[in-house]
């Protein structure tokens, strides 16, 4: 074990992965030399050469398309997009061909690629350096969406990403880059999709979120205990498979949801955990389901700070649910 | 057919065609020094006749098909027949084809049975993609032939990583991306060359400019002379062929493919063509091209130019050239009997090869549908 940063972790996840075997390797740009401009791949040109670690030319569809190249050929390309914002030039090689490559040649060529990139806001980004449009890849089938929250699955899911047979979208949650820190554990660490993690438990309220919302979730669930609200947080870790069971599982124990994210509201992936609540635990509900969420405008700069789900909004939630009934 | 020679006057015929002056269109250039290889080799002449013919056949019988409705769509490669098939004899086996969805004459080359073509126009159960895709949109692994998309100029960048990978894994292959003239203005095309050019992918891009892209003539297209020259701007050498000589096209494939193998970068050929059809059985020409046009072009007719080359060669005569058609219409014909006599796909098939392992969303999928067309059938 040994305490590292959101960030440090999924450094040492790409090292991990990089020495268990020679197909790895990185593209992206200004990821060598320059280690990234979030240094999630410091060191690694260094250790493992620029042919395995390539800075590109600033091209995401050349990026993507590169990385599905090299995956159908065998090779296990990771690429890096430097912001989730700057992902849209690539959306027609991730949504019309990585995702379909399996199902359009009948499971002839699998297309193995995992896609990193930093999402979120509240790093005073703006509109080009703050979004969260996870419910995109979302509505893909044929992609796995994956959000760490914390260091150690950070490390744990990007290997696990890296040993998977599909294409994966890794979102890393910038904001908690190096505010959030934990034990990592070494070598080979994996944790597996589609189960959930029970951040805190509870009984009187579930809150289901992921990235960054994770923290957030908790520092509300803490300040609810003082009011004597039992609120239980769950972070989904993949969208992509869903724990269904467990949220479902959650929402039964406590009756409430309130359902937590940065995206915006409308169409976010709130709305899918709330159809599912509402089709398959709908008379367990002791209260309306509830969404914290961004709003449906684009992300702005000055005023990310009220943009931004805070716990004092999940809180204000949660109490009118248990309120409610 | 229309018999004749091949004049060296096409270049003119391009350039009534599509408003540019001949003297920007230039022929192949051979680099300085290097060994210019011949064309297509004196063994395969006769076959790669016969493969423009099966093609031809295959356009003429699909068209038909889907007028009667027996399929549901066709991208006809009528005018391209030489173009594809010298490219696809100057491949080696082992050489990665990234096509887009009019690349027949390749698929025939590289082995891929008739049959298993024409059940992929059906989608039926003998259909490898299981009805996955329109017709023309195919692809084979064990024939190293990716499987095409629909939204053009994808293949290019893929091209550009299947050759970079290759080259990691210490492969002595090419990998070679099909396009046409409209892909030219894709975001993945210039991604794609600029890409190959940094990295010196062993990748050749092969443009068949059939001078309309559905309906914007080639002069709309883009204000460049050629669209070979494009490669300069990414460094390296963009050359232009003609598409209806299948020789013109063997050497200048060889040559880069020489080029990509020797690790000495990527090549763009034009290979300057004339779709004869339509761009698919969803438009009418009629509706966009000058009148005129295909006719000019139909003299210069890539499937009866070879006839009469390899006549003159002494390679064939007029007695076995009708025999090879026969030959290849009772191929066609009795490709498409097997292939429509098979049994339609597995109608829970289209829930498999989402992902590796199906979510279990996926699986109360299947088992809700699975009942649904028992329900159907009368079953409990």
């Amino acid at each position: 074990m040994t305490e590292l940063t959101l960030v440090q972790a999924v450094n040492r996840g790409l090292f991990e992965a990089m020495r268990q075997d020679p197909d790895v390797l990185l593209l992206g740009e200004d990821i060598g030399l320059n280690g990234g401009v979030f240094r999630a791949t410091e060191g690694l040109q260094k250790e493992f050469g620029a042919e395995r670690v390539i800075d590109t030319p600033l091209s995401e569809c050349g990026i993507v398309g590169t990385a599905i190249g090299m995956a159908l050929y065998g090779l296990k390309p990771i690429a890096e997009i430097q912001f989730m914002d700057f992902i849209y030039p690539a959306f027609d090689q991730i949504v019309s061909e990585l995702a379909k490559f399996r199902y359009r040649s009948g499971g002839q060529y699998p297309c193995h690629v995992v896609i990193r990139t930093p999402y979120g806001g509240g790093i005073r980004g703006g509109l080009y350096h703050s979004q969260s449009t996870e419910a995109f890849f979302c509505h893909t089938a044929g992609l796995k969406v994956v959000v760490p929250s914390t260091p150690a699955d950070a490390k744990g899911l990007l290997l696990t990403a890296v040993h998977d047979e599909d294409p994966v979208i890794f979102l890393e949650p910038k904001r908690i880059y190096r505010s959030v820190s934990g034990e990592v554990p070494e070598g080979d660490h994996r944790v597996p999709f589609g189960v959930a993690r029970t951040a805190r438990e509870g009984s009187d309220v579930s809150i289901l979120a992921w990235g960054a919302m994770v923290p957030t979730s908790l520092e509300a669930a803490a300040k609810l205990a003082d009011e004597g609200i039992s609120a239980e947080v769950i972070d989904l870790r993949t969208l992509v498979p869903l724990d269904e069971a467990a949220v479902l599982a959650s929402v039964e124990k406590t009756g409430r949801a309130v359902i937590v994210h940065e995206a915006a509201r409308n169409a976010g992936f709130g709305a899918e955990l709330a159809a599912r609540i509402a089709e398959k635990a709908l008379y367990s509900l002791r209260a309306p389901i509830a969404r914290v969420t961004g709003y449906d405008t684009p992300f702005p700069y000055a005023l990310e700070h009220l943009y931004l789900p805070t716990p004092e909004r999940i809180e204000s939630a949660a109490r009118e649910a248990v309120r409610a009934g | 057919m229309v018999a004749g020679s091949h004049p060296k006057d096409i270049w003119a015929t391009a350039t009534r065609a599509d408003g540019m002056t001949s003297a920007r269109v230039r022929p192949a250039t051979v680099e300085r020094g290097a060994r210019a290889p011949a064309g297509v080799p004196d063994a395969r002449r006769v076959e790669a006749y016969r493969w423009m013919v099966l093609a031809r056949l295959v356009d003429e019988r699909c068209l038909t098909l889907q007028r009667q409705g027996r399929i549901g769509f066709y991208v006809p490669l009528e005018g391209q027949e030489a173009a594809q098939i010298g490219c696809a004899l100057a491949l080696e086996a082992a050489d990665w084809i990234f096509p887009a969805y009019r690349e027949l004459g390749l698929a025939l080359v590289r082995g891929v049975p008739l049959e298993t073509l024409f059940d992929q126009f059906i989608g039926n159960s003998g259909d490898v993609l299981k009805g996955r895709q329109m017709p023309n949109h195919y692809g084979y692994r064990d024939r190293n032939f990716v499987v095409a998309s629909s939204p053009v100029g994808t293949q290019i960048t893929q091209a550009v990583g299947a050759g970079l990978a290759a080259r990691r894994r210490g492969d002595a292959i090419a990998t070679i991306a099909f396009f046409g003239d409209g892909t030219t203005s894709s975001n993945d095309f210039h991604a794609g060359l600029n890409f190959a050019g940094v990295f010196r992918a062993p990748t050749i891009f092969f443009c068949q400019n059939n001078q309309w892209a559905i309906s914007l003539p080639r002069a709309q297209q883009t204000h460049s002379a050629t669209l070979a020259e494009k490669a300069r701007a990414y460094g390296f050498e963009g050359v232009v062929v003609d598409g209806m000589a299948i020789d013109e096209v063997y050497r200048a494939v060889r040559q880069a493919r020489e080029r990509a193998v020797a690790g000495d970068g990527p090549t763009l050929i034009e290979a300057q063509v004339y779709r004869f059809g339509p761009h698919s059985t969803s438009d009418d020409p009629k509706r966009y091209r000058p009148a005129g046009e295909l006719e000019k072009w139909k003299q210069h007719d890539p499937v009866a130019g070879f006839r009469d080359e390899l006549i003159r060669e002494g390679r064939l005569t007029v007695q076995d050239d009708e025999k090879l058609w026969e030959a290849a219409r009772a191929e066609v014909a009795s490709a498409w009997k097997t292939a429509e006599s098979k049994p339609p796909v597995d109608p829970l098939s289209f829930l498999d090869d989402v992902f590796a392992q199906p979510t279990r969303e996926l699986e109360d999928d299947r088992r809700r549908l699975a009942a649904l067309l028992a329900q159907r059938e009368g079953k409990p």
